[in-house]
């Protein structure tokens, strides 16, 4: 352990080397969903206080890794490392950079947000449920710490359980339907991710393409093992079917178009607090693991596949905000939107340059904020109409005017108004995407006019026109509880739409790092020796009959 | 300084946030102490800043804050800038926006939402005030979004209406479009000179780095942008919907500021534009028909705003005309100008309204002279100015941008100028005497027009003044005046072309030209709406397509409607059921597929692979039961046994040997 720590050259050496602050931050809720379970079932105020005093608790210590944080470099910092199964290369290994460290904040200030809004919301089983909560925060933010992929294959299954229960128990509508069809989608796609983790594992176990220990260590990995790029099968390498393989995995997670259409049914069917922690973090665990493992294990796969990746970016964009205003369900509205503020965030990405690389991340962050207000407001409405139908409602502006305005900023940011959150990252985005092909930038350009069409004829449906049923004409504006959840969120709207500065620098390092070791990565294995010799050979044999001198 | 410009965009935007938190609750009908308050200081400030750039144009005034967003090479600054270009519009946008600010005291008095009402105009002052005094094009894109947003909220202001909230949403969208290509214009600025930042940008175009190609595609992308902006064909449809909004709305955002944004980024980007001829071109043409569209769809209009927004549009196309032609700083002198005349003439078009109790069909109007003479007076000396009669204001600024077209040698659309230039002084004409001339055509009984409130009045009257002497203080001698003069400071360096002389040919036919033409206008007005009010009836009856056609505005919103809109709306149904039928229906199928599957290998199970067990028991259990008949318990049976095997053994063994 000690010498990992001491002398990995990626990591950041810890500032007191021994405070496990990582593993506190991953297994407080745990320790708080457990003890939610032995409290009786009738103190409902002691057991919603625990769970809020685990969130806050938990949001501080991350606060406190941020203060940590050593904003000016890429490398791995406050690591913790333990061997685990040694015969294998396990180990509980755990850090943060800086794609990261804002993920983890996400998730910490959400879940106190998701308990604080449950409060009214949930009637049956309520320990359970913030048990489920705390367990689901303590999933997410090991999928975020983890640099052991073994580890971090744990977190990813093990979160979604609560997930399902959460669906399945507290949900609405075809809530069974829907957490089966969530749990089995995604549980698909992690088998392919895991045979892609594999399949990574063994190359570095062979000398040739590793270094020849057996490691799952994540960040051992990306500095060592080079996966060839021959075709293999039909045209494709090894490294193209191992991002094939993760692909299947990130891709159901995030969700890129066609792997989507469990999202609509869980988002719609869960009670808000799922549908705010599936659209605010677990969304991100998929676009997380693009950047985190596709471009940098599988640099050249990943230029290969930017057409493919762009285009069903791009089709997502455009058909999920064509399909979003289709919607009579709000919060299915919403779902669809996400599809379609993912296609941007794939696009991003797999801008595979700086700019887009950091619009994309933090576009995952705006999007948790926005989308994750959006469906906390709709839980709202839920709370007091028991219906989500957007023909049921009209006139609410006049009714419930406090509301009115913070739906109004939060629409404005999801749409990507200057100003606000969203723009910051869609403008990254489209100025890197538009350098690495101008087409795709085009195209995704009309996703922000249907954008503004389906959530601005959304909040016209809504809020404006006459306020003609008495339940429209009576409906309570928000309350304090509401409007402290609410509030967080609205300020990073406008700071991070503003002042996006300590957001930037804090993954500026990382971004860069990411980006140009993946470049040259890729520059390499174009230009990789055995590939030149082989060529070199091959062209031997077709001049082979020229006379020698001719050479 | 720089904290002086930097008060002048926030000081409205503090009391957006005081109003906002305390306007429904204590505020209320005070709520105008903040809003034009916030407004009256961001004036001041404005002029002092604006004083310094007047004493010393060739320092631009630089406040930069903070690197905004960064990332990769990228990287824009928080900066705002005033050179003698934005100082213009500062002048304007302040100017204009403080007057109608005091005038709404008195329009919007008593209406239950006060508060919000100031709340969207001081956002939409602080947009537009980042919009003209930002050093980037994207810090001048937020403003850019951010008048769309206040325009979207004003125009909608009145949402219990559908007609208002529909009118909102549309100026959104359509303005979205544009939206997109100002984007890509941004992208590819920075992708082709490094930055976004207005020095660095236009420094890059003066040294020649961007080659014509791009120049041309840059250029386009911003037009499409200032198309939507400043409502050009054809995405002029949302700005005639737009009157929905509450009349100061209209004469501020909708004619004398936030509409003029495109021209002012066309102008503020000559740079570019100089560098693709091809461009310069499409504005012109744009600009111009754009001009004569709008004016022949105002000839018909009976809604005295309509009438006055396709004014607008067709006004704003001349000033599209005279940037396209090369004369950007003509283009600019009508902003300021028309900002003048127009912005009175929605105000007086309010009092109008006002006094006649929300009605805005001018059929049902005239005779108002008697009743309301203040109105008519300052809404006929800005009709004598929109109409281009000299020496007022708006004569100047037009006559410029024609010469400019035709000395240019841009015959084609000088022509179209002209002839929309007799259309504007026709149906200027035809609003003030429907309105204000002839015969009272409203109940009497039920109207009883009275003059506005002085608050309403005084803006009137200050704007008239201007509208007045606007143009011929600064204007003259044409093109080479001192407004000329102030706004060449803020291009000197990258070469904008010699200076116009003054020449008596062709200068004085081309100005006498426009004058008869304008009085032309004025005289067919006259003869059709004093001297026999039956006339135009008459002449709609025999034309009547071209008059129908013309009062349905070219079916234009029926075109969008028909091809645009509907065909997205059916497909937004139509892949909703692709959606779930069949991209979801895969999903389900593998879901019923595994289902059926497991049923088949559970019924496998139970009668081959479970079969396959039990029947090996079932074989034993029978074969045992035969076995069992053997085992007899009796010793003489076990002893007959071994000895016929004794006996059948032996038998063998003596046999195979």
């Amino acid at each position: 352990m000690e010498y990992i720590l001491a002398h990995a050259d990626y990591l950041l050496p810890h500032p007191d080397g021994v405070t496990p602050l990582l593993t506190f931050i991953i297994f407080l809720p745990l320790l708080g969903a457990l003890a939610t379970l032995v409290i009786p079932k009738t103190e409902l105020r002691l057991m919603k206080a625990v769970a809020v005093f685990c969130t806050v608790v938990t949001f501080l210590l991350s606060l406190v890794a941020l203060s940590n944080f050593d904003g000016s470099t890429h490398k791995m910092q406050l690591a913790e490392y333990h061997s685990w199964i040694p015969s294998i290369g396990v180990a509980y290994f755990l850090g943060v950079d800086g794609l990261s460290i804002l993920l983890v904040l996400l998730t910490t200030l959400l879940s106190i947000l998701v308990v604080v809004c449950s409060f009214n919301a949930i009637h049956g089983m309520q320990k359970a449920y913030y048990s489920c909560l705390l367990f689901l925060e303590t999933g997410m933010l090991g999928v975020f710490l983890a640099l052991d992929f073994f580890l971090f294959y744990i977190f990813w299954e093990i979160m979604l359980v609560p997930m399902y229960f959460l669906i399945g128990i507290w949900g609405h509508g075809r809530k069974l339907y829907s957490a089966i069809k969530f749990f089995l989608y995604t549980l698909f796609g992690s088998v392919f991710m895991l045979l892609g983790i594999l399949a990574l594992y063994s190359f570095n176990s062979t000398g040739d393409y590793g270094t020849g220990e057996l490691t799952f260590n994540i960040i051992e990995l990306i500095n060592n093992v080079r996966v060839p790029t021959e075709p293999i099968f039909v045209g494709l390498s090894s490294q193209d079917l191992i991002f094939l393989a993760l692909f299947l995995g990130f891709a159901i997670k995030v969700p890129m178009f066609p792997f989507h259409t469990w999202l609509p049914d869980a988002h719609t069917d869960a009670p808000t607090a799922g549908s705010v922690v599936l659209a605010g973090v677990l969304l991100k665990m998929g676009t997380y693991g693009f950047v985190r493992f596709s471009l940098p294990l599988l640099p050249t796969a990943s230029h290969n596949m930017v057409g493919f990746m762009a285009t069903l970016a791009i089709i997502g964009i455009l058909y999920g905000a064509l399909v979003a205003m289709a919607q009579r369900d709000m919060k299915r509205l919403i779902a669809y939107s996400s599809v379609s503020h993912m296609g941007f965030l794939m696009l991003g990405i797999f801008a595979l340059n700086p700019e887009g690389v950091t619009g994309g991340v933090i576009q995952m962050i705006n999007h948790g904020i926005s989308t994750g207000a959006l469906f906390l407001l709709v839980g709202i409405i839920y709370e007091r109409r028991y219906t989500r139908e957007i023909a049921a409602f009209s006139g609410l502006a006049t009714t419930v005017p406090i509301f009115a305005v913070f739906f109004a900023i939060t629409m404005f940011s999801s749409i990507g108004l200057p100003g606000l959150n969203g723009f910051v990252g869609e403008f990254l985005i489209l100025v890197g995407m538009f350098k690495t092909n101008v087409a795709y930038a085009t195209l995704a350009v009309l996703g922000i006019i249907l954008g503004a069409a389906y959530m601005l004829w959304l909040y016209q449906r809504t809020m404006f026109g006459e306020a003609t049923t008495p339940e429209n004409q009576t409906m309570k504006d928000m309350n304090f509880r509401e409007i402290g959840y609410m509030l967080p969120l609205v300020i990073l709207m406008f700071w991070i739409g503003l002042y996006p500065r300590p957001y930037l620098n804090l993954m500026r390092p990382t971004v860069d790092h990411y980006v140009t070791q993946m470049q040259e990565r890729h520059a390499a294995e174009r230009y990789d020796p055995q590939r030149a010799t082989r060529q070199a050979s091959h062209d031997d044999e077709a001049d082979a009959d020229v006379p020698a001198e001719d050479r | 300084m720089k904290v002086l410009v930097w008060l002048i965009p926030i000081l409205p935007a503090v009391a957006v946030l005081l109003n906002g938190l305390l306007g429904r609750r204590v505020l209320r009908d005070k709520a105008h102490y903040l809003g034009v308050g916030s407004v009256g200081l961001a004036l001041l400030c404005a002029l002092i800043v604006i004083l310094r750039v007047i004493v010393d144009p060739q320092h631009p005034i630089e406040a930069k804050l903070y690197p905004w967003i960064f990332a990769g090479s990228f990287s824009v600054d928080m900066g705002l800038m005033v050179d003698s270009l934005s100082a213009v519009m500062l002048f304007v946008v302040c100017g204009v926006g403080f007057l109608v600010h005091v005038y709404s005291v008195g329009y919007m008095h008593g209406d239950p939402s006060y508060p919000r009402f100031f709340t969207y105009l001081n956002l939409f002052m602080t947009s537009m005030l980042v919009l003209v005094l930002a050093d980037n094009y994207l810090l001048m894109f937020v403003g850019w979004e951010g008048v769309g947003l206040c325009s979207y909220l004003l125009i909608g202001f009145w949402y219990e209406r559908r007609s208002a909230s529909d009118a909102g949403k549309k100026a959104f969208i359509v303005n979205r479009i544009g939206d997109a290509g100002f984007i890509l214009a941004m992208a590819l600025i920075f992708w082709t000179t490094g930055s976004l930042a207005y020095h660095d940008v236009f420094a890059a175009a003066g040294d020649h780095k961007i080659t014509t190609g791009i120049a041309t595609a840059i250029t386009l992308l911003l037009f499409i942008g200032a198309m939507g902006k400043s409502a050009q064909i054809p995405l002029y449809v949302w700005l005639p919907d737009a009157m929905e909004g509450p009349t100061p709305v209209s004469a501020l955002i909708h004619a004398a500021t936030m509409v003029t944004a495109g021209v002012y980024m066309v102008v503020r980007s000559q740079a570019l534009y100089l560098l693709a001829p091809v461009s310069m071109d499409v504005v012109a043409g744009v600009g111009a028909f754009t001009a004569l569209f709008a004016a022949s769809i105002a000839l018909v209009q009976t809604d005295i705003k309509r009438v006055l927004a396709y004014s607008t549009v067709s006004q704003l196309g001349y000033m599209f005309l005279g940037c396209g032609v090369g004369a950007f700083t003509s283009g600019l002198f009508h902003v300021m100008t028309h900002a003048f005349f127009k912005g009175l003439l929605f105000l007086g078009a309010g009092s109008v309204i006002h006094a006649m109790h929300e009605e805005q069909d001018m059929r049902r109007m005239g005779g108002l002279r008697r009743h309301i003479r203040g109105t008519y007076d300052t809404m006929l000396l800005a009709t004598i100015a929109i109409a281009g009669i000299p020496p007022f204001a708006g004569f100047w600024s037009k006559d410029e941008i024609l010469a400019s077209a035709i000395k240019g040698g841009h015959v084609l659309w000088w022509v179209l100028g002209l002839c929309a230039a007799f259309m504007t002084s026709f149906y200027m004409f035809r609003l003030i005497f429907m309105t204000f001339r002839g015969e009272e055509r409203f109940d009497p009984e039920q109207v009883h027009p009275h003059e506005s409130p002085p608050s309403m009045l005084q803006p009137l009257r200050i704007l008239a003044v201007l509208s007045v002497i606007g143009g011929v203080i600064v204007g003259i001698p044409p093109e080479n005046g001192l407004f000329h003069k102030f706004v060449a400071h803020a291009f000197h360096h990258h070469g904008e072309h010699a200076a116009h002389t003054f020449h008596f040919w062709p200068d004085v036919p081309l100005m006498l030209l426009s004058t008869v033409i304008a009085l032309g206008g004025l005289y067919l007005a006259y003869l059709f709406y004093i001297q026999d009010p039956e006339r135009p009836k008459r002449l709609a009856e025999k034309f009547a397509f071209a008059y129908e056609t013309l009062l349905n505005k070219y079916y234009i919103d029926e075109f969008y409607d028909a091809y645009i809109v509907r065909p997205v709306k059916w497909s937004t149904g139509a892949l909703w059921s692709v959606d779930a039928r069949v991209v979801d229906g895969v999903v389900n199928g593998f879901g019923a597929f595994t289902r059926l599957y497991a049923n088949w290998s559970g019924i496998v199970d139970r009668w081959v692979v479970d079969g396959a067990v039990n029947g090996v028991g079932a074989v034993i259990q029978s074969g045992s039961r035969a076995f069992r008949l053997i085992q007899t318990g009796v010793v003489q049976n076990y002893l007959l046994v071994m000895a016929l095997g004794l006996f059948v053994f032996a038998t063998i063994y003596l046999i195979v040997i």
